[in-house]
């Protein structure tokens, strides 16, 4: 066992861990993180994406000890209270989700893609969350939502389909 | 939206919006519950030995060290199982002499594919439970496998040495016996007499579901009522079948599935995971959960397709049909899963699709192997139908020189032609194929496209483009029950909805179709509000547990709108009916005098008049109600579909293919669909997109590879292709709506359209951009490797007959010159 002492979503925690246990494990079995989530065991679907010292990392693919010392963020504290992150606001203002499995990481990616380079390309978008999977979208309002985060055409208002909102984002055609 | 027709007399002012998810609150938050979440106290969990072998006995089962393993509660192999354990049931037998191997949970001594659970560890973390797992000592002796679909039809190996066969069950249809079209054979000898015969084997290669939420159970036996919750599709079915096999009352089962992240058919099972930690707790009267690793969820989770289909297409000269002959080998894997051989038969009324043809035979034998059992995968039947009858649409249209939309319009149903009985006995209500066309054309840029096409080709440009076609149909809404009834499925099509008044005038509905991404929370309010004339926010959804949704029947064949939504409009309009004497009572006037619209009881030609939620709460408080009224508006209602219904829509592709790499690149997909009217218009694009990737990925990516001794190759994502976002384009997603004449609301299902309608559209538009190499097939999924050898052998003008598992089985002497030049699709390993 190690102890480790880390800050998780803006709270100081401190843990003695198996020095094999991942950080997504040690999230979700001693934090009760459940909101990252597990969806393989070869870093391939970037489920467990969560913020490493402010960049994303897959928390499959961290081990816990290697965490000691930093700041996490989850998607459970990417929200500011009840007012939600712009891609939050823009992944359920595009329907950018359907089962919501991938969302966390999804989200998670999008966030940390935008710090990059906040004015992507549809191309740059696609490539900047290659590294995440979806089984249920086929990525087209995902691309789409990270598209509105970036033309801050969401609010961040926690309020669903706020007017702002909705009045910007494009229709989709029927 | 373009509805041509309003069903519904109420003022529409949810239906039709494009309401944002109720659903997504939580799911962006992080606020979830996936099974996997929970923890009880004293949960143990499991973990478990799995054969790496396809086919071999099990000669012995040392558990000693495992059991002495640190925090190691318990160790069961196949010989500590009980009647208890109960069996995994097959709930459709095809044919009356269908042959099913028995499937326990677990395997006494032998095991039939690579996966196959043997031993179940449970300890005090799931960590220890792992490790555990890898001291449990197997001994194997190896047996041959039956793992090529062909040879195991022919016998050769038996998956089952003990039945005698691999072959399972023989299911035809013929439409002259059935009375609903012509003799097939003699359609056949007259076009090769004078017409045209165009005979076409395809490959459906074996796919995985691949849901996100690896599958996970937990189970609680503390309590009278036994819960499990499992990451299922299927709650009320998984209840049903614990009670049938082992023993334990249905009322003591309680089954909650709640939030499932994805299902694709693939969480349409009752598995051997969940019966042994139903198993197991009951052993130890603790909690336990199981959560499976995504290696474990690719190799045994059941898989999908898997079918040499052999067709035959008879038309006239001048492009008309005249009969289409199918028969199909469907790999089962080897068990017969739940629904397993049944998934053929769904598309067996689908191969004559939108066309007229006046004869059809369909033949499908089922076959065991040493692989993983196979069932339902989004489409189920349907994707398998419309890909064969899609290419062999276009094989005919180079056959006669013809271009391949108008000789699809020569023979498909007009529009003033429905209702249209078809040569499968279905009858299909509504439909517009022309218009669908003529937007999906005018949209993709159909003529300009065709004229860069032969541009490229005139040029010589190593970058040619194809084009490729999808008019598709399905059926959809499972279904009437008598239907299923003559089909020997084993249980009905009904769904189940409820509705409660509340005192304070909000509405819970409780609908016995379970979702897993579907946004029924959301539709449903729609749907919900708009009847009752209440705000959208007023109604909740509740489902997916067993305790409160008492009746059901799940979610699965694109079903939930059409049957569940239906269900849902039959007990809110009970509501209506019910409040109806007591408002009249309230308001002093004659029933007959009461109207409802838009939330509101009225008096006829009065201004009098009382909400909804007002009756409501007179109606709780009971003080003043008519005599012998009860004090309740709540409402039932349980909706077994008449028909099934028929969305239809017209895909259209580009695909750009460089020729000197065989590297394929999507340029455009366009899709123009009728699902008739639309609830909410959002949801609605959301199910086309996710439908168009998995379709697209059969066409390009997805495989699951087995090698020569029976193991999955493709067992984990670096293998298997589940397409990312940069393998992907934005699609062009339109509507065309001929509201469906069998429901209320005049919907039609959404939730597999996209898969069954996209792969052959990109497989037409990949052979399109390299035919004049002399290419005739390719085999899915349509690699850059396959797509470049197909282009070499075309170049090299070889006529060298196919080799492999890709070489059609026609009798040579009718095997068009056409055959060649396909692919290589063998099976196994290297590809
Ligand atoms: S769980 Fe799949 S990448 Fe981490
Ligand atoms: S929303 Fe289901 S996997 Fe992305």
């Amino acid at each position: 066992m190690t102890k480790i002492q880390l800050t998780v979503d803006g709270a100081k925690v401190s843990d003695d861990v198996e020095p094999r246990m991942l950080l997504v494990q040690y999230l979700r079995e001693k934090l009760g993180k459940t909101g990252t989530v597990i969806g393989c065991d070869t870093s391939n679907c970037g489920a467990c994406t969560v913020h490493l010292d402010g960049r994303s990392v897959k928390s499959c693919n961290v081990l816990a000890v290697q965490a000691d010392g930093s700041e996490v963020t989850t998607i459970e504290g990417l929200a500011e209270g009840s007012v939600l992150h712009p891609v939050q606001e823009a992944f359920r203002e595009c329907h950018a989700l359907q089962c919501g499995f991938c969302t966390p990481g999804m989200i998670m990616q999008s966030v940390d893609l935008l710090k990059d380079n906040p004015d992507p390309s549809e191309e740059e978008i696609r490539v900047g969350i290659e590294g995440n999977l979806c089984r249920c979208t086929g990525y087209h309002n995902i691309v789409r939502a990270v598209q509105t985060a970036a033309a801050g055409k969401v609010s961040g208002d926690a309020e669903a389909g706020s007017p702002a909102a909705t009045a910007e984002t494009e229709k989709v055609e029927v | 939206m373009t509805a041509t027709q309003e069903t519904s007399t109420e003022p529409a002012r949810e239906i039709g919006r494009d309401r944002r998810r109720k659903e997504d609150q939580r799911l962006i938050t992080g606020r979830t519950r996936w099974t996997d979440n929970i923890t009880l106290p004293g949960m143990l969990h499991m973990a478990m030995v799995r054969s790496p072998f396809a086919h071999a006995t099990i000669t012995a089962i040392d558990t000693t060290e495992a059991a002495a393993a640190p925090n190691v509660v318990a160790v069961y192999t196949g010989k500590d199982l009980d009647e208890s354990a109960g069996v995994l049931i097959n709930a459709w037998p095809i044919t009356p002499d269908q042959v099913t191997p028995a499937h326990p949970p677990l395997p006494t001594d032998r095991v039939s594919f690579a996966g196959e659970v043997v031993a179940v560890v449970v300890a005090r973390s799931a960590a220890e439970a792992r490790d555990a797992a890898e001291l449990v000592d197997v001994d194997y002796e190896e047996l041959p496998a039956a793992l090529d679909l062909k040879e195991a039809a022919a016998d050769t190996v038996l998956a089952h040495p003990d039945l005698g066969t691999n072959k399972s069950a023989l299911w035809v249809f013929d439409s002259q016996e059935a009375g609903t079209g012509g003799d097939v054979e003699e359609a056949i000898a007259k076009a090769r007499e004078s017409g045209v015969v165009v005979e076409r084997e395809f490959r459906q290669q074996r796919l995985i579901p691949a849901f996100m939420e690896p599958r996970s159970v937990v189970v609680d036996p503390t309590g009278e009522q036994m819960t499990m919750w499992s990451a299922t599709q299927i709650p009320h079915i998984v209840r049903f079948a614990l009670a049938a096999t082992t023993g334990v009352p249905e009322s003591k089962i309680r089954v909650i599935a709640p939030d499932v992240g994805g299902g694709f058919g693939g969480k349409l099972q009752v598995t051997p995971e969940e019966w042994m930690a139903w198993w197991v707790a009951r052993q130890l009267m603790k909690p336990v959960k199981y959560t499976e690793t995504r290696s474990e969820s690719l190799m045994a989770a059941h898989h999908g397709r898997d079918q040499w289909q052999k067709i035959t297409l008879a038309a006239e000269k001048d492009g008309t049909v005249t009969g289409l002959k199918v028969e199909l080998l469907a790999d089962l894997g080897s068990h017969v899963a739940i629904v397993g051989g049944g998934v053929p038969v769904l598309g067996a009324f689908m191969f004559n699709s939108i066309y007229k043809f006046p004869a059809y035979h369909f033949a499908c034998q089922t076959v065991l192997t040493n692989k993983a059992w196979t069932d339902a995968y989004r489409g189920a039947g349907r994707p398998e139908a419309t890909f064969a009858i899609e290419r062999i649409m276009d094989e005919l249209a180079l056959e006669l020189g013809r271009e391949p939309l108008e000789l699809r319009e020569q023979n498909w149903i007009r529009h003033d032609e429905f209702p249209f009985t078809t040569v499968a006995g279905l009858e299909y209500d509504s439909g517009n194929y022309e218009e669908a066309t003529r937007k999906a054309k005018e949209s993709f840029g159909y003529d300009a496209l065709r004229a860069e096409q032969q541009q490229r080709r005139e040029s010589g440009d190593p970058v040619q483009l194809g084009i490729g076609i999808s008019t598709f149909t399905e059926m959809c809404g499972l279904a009437p029950s008598r239907v299923l009834g003559s089909l020997d499925y084993g249980a009905g099509g009904w769904e189940h909805a409820s509705v409660r008044m509340l005192a304070t005038g909000k509405v819970e509905i409780v609908t016995g179709a379970s979702a897993h991404g579907q946004g029924h929370e959301t539709a449903f309010s729609q749907i919900v509000a708009d009847r009752l004339g209440v705000p959208f926010e007023d109604v909740e959804v509740l489902h997916g547990d067993t305790q409160i949704a008492s009746k059901g029947l799940d979610t699965y064949g694109s079903r939930s709108l059409v049957v569940g939504g239906e269900a849902l409009v039959k007990a809110t309009d009970k509501v209506i009916e019910k409040a109806k004497p007591i408002a009249a009572h309230l308001l002093e006037a004659d029933v007959s005098d009461i109207e409802f619209s838009a939330g509101r009881f009225s008096v006829k030609g009065t201004d009098q008049g009382l909400a909804m939620a007002e009756v409501a709460l007179a109606t709780f408080a009971a003080h003043n109600l008519p005599d012998g009224v009860e004090p309740s508006l709540d409402s039932d209602a349980t909706y077994d579909p008449i028909n099934f219904n028929y969305p239809h829509g017209t895909h259209l592709c580009a695909m750009e293919v460089d020729t000197e790499t065989g590297q394929v690149k999507m340029r455009k997909y366009t899709c123009v669909d009728d699902i008739g009217n639309v609830i909410n218009p959002l949801i609605v694009a959301g199910q086309m997109h996710g439908g168009l990737a998995q379709g697209i990925a059969q066409a390009l990516f997805e495989e699951a590879v087995y090698d020569d001794a029976g193991t999955l190759v493709s067992a984990s994502f670096v293998d298997y292709l589940v397409p990312t976002a940069a393998d992907l384009i934005s699609f062009d997603v339109g509507h065309n709506s001929t509201p469906s004449l069998t429901n209320t609301l005049g919907t039609k299902g959404v939730g597999e359209a996209g898969t069954i309608a996209s792969t052959p559209a990109v497989v037409n538009a990949v052979l399109d951009a390299i035919r004049q190499f002399g290419v005739t097939d390719i085999t899915m999924p349509c690699t850059p490797e396959r797509v470049w050898r197909a282009i070499q052998d075309g170049t090299a003008g070889a006529k060298d007959p196919t080799t492999g598992a890709a070489a059609a089985h026609f009798d040579p002497a009718t095997d068009g010159a056409g055959q060649s030049n396909i692919a290589d699709g063998t099976e196994g390993a290297g590809q």
